[in-house]
């Protein structure tokens, strides 16, 4: 049947991606608060964390781009993205976020711009995995299935 | 109205009334994850995205009972917020609970010493929110 089919290779791709540490079991907690009141709450949260990530990493890039930098501003927009890094389960945005953080106390922009690059590149990765999760999600519920539970 | 605090079967309701929390977050995200946390556990739930407009609520809606807020917002933070409630003679006794990603111990007492409920770390979990079912205001 075509949805077990999707269903596997939801499940096998997904197991990659938890193994690779790109999300974490916040991933599934969402999953699991799920129901048919919010079918697609995953779906919206996810879409809500990739846009609002995007433009902050917008954000520390202008405030980088400035002679004088403003790490007070900077860490306050590093910290509300790892904030909804782990909200979501983005670890590896997380992780690198908490490198970002610590930089920003250092006044360091050498080790500011390094985590901007990093940050901007785990968001790319993590960003592809996400979009193709659901895209495989909308398949499974198209075809008739359920999305299964993911763990870590 | 005058139901014992936390004394129902259900995590959300309290008696014939539904308990009512408002929650405080500016980042969008952190704001749908926590409203659907309390929602899960059957509350009514008001979600704001900044310290001002949870004050200008409390102002026009009495019925709430736990604010649960971050603790770090432009403007206005949650610690502020915090402070505000509790030298407010109407709001007072309403509960505030913080929210951080950070776990800073200093951060931390400074909530609690000026009367904060309770202090969750992010990302909060289905077992923080039902850890603050009986601290609801009745």
């Amino acid at each position: 049947m075509e949805s077990d089919r999707l269903q596997k290779l939801y499940i096998d791709f997904a197991s990659v991606v938890f193994r690779e540490g790109f999300l974490d079991n916040q991933y599934t907690q969402l999953q699991q608060l799920q129901d048919e009141s919010e079918p697609k709450f995953v779906l919206q949260v996810g879409t809500l964390f990739l846009e609002d990530s995007g433009k902050l990493i917008n954000g520390l890039r202008s405030i980088l781009d400035q002679q004088d930098v403003d790490f007070e501003k900077l860490d306050a927009c590093v910290r509300k993205l790892m904030g909804s890094s782990a909200s979501i389960g983005a670890r590896r945005v997380k992780n690198v976020c908490m490198a970002f953080h610590n930089s920003c106390k250092k006044g360091s922009k050498e080790g500011c711009l390094k985590c901007l690059q990093q940050v901007a590149q785990e968001y790319l990765l993590v960003k592809r995995k996400l979009e193709t999760l659901f895209k495989l999600e909308t398949q499974i519920l198209a075809a008739g299935g359920s999305v299964p539970l993911l763990s870590q | 109205m005058s139901s014992p605090r936390g004394g129902d079967k259900e995590g959300g309701r309290d008696g014939e009334r539904q308990i009512h929390v408002l929650a405080v977050d500016d980042s969008s995200v952190d704001r749908a994850v926590i409203a659907k946390l309390l929602r899960s556990s059957k509350y009514r739930v008001t979600a704001v995205d900044s310290a001002k407009k949870a004050l200008e609520l409390l102002g026009t809606e009495p019925n709430v009972n736990m604010i649960i807020t971050d603790y770090s917002m432009p403007e206005m933070t949650g610690y502020e917020l915090l402070k505000r409630v509790k030298e407010s003679p109407t709001l007072r006794e309403i509960p505030v609970v913080i929210m951080s990603s950070e776990n800073d111990p200093d951060k931390i007492n400074r909530c609690l010493e000026e009367g904060a409920e309770d202090f969750l770390l992010k990302p909060v979990r289905p077992s923080d929110v039902s850890r603050l079912c009986g601290r609801m205001r009745s």
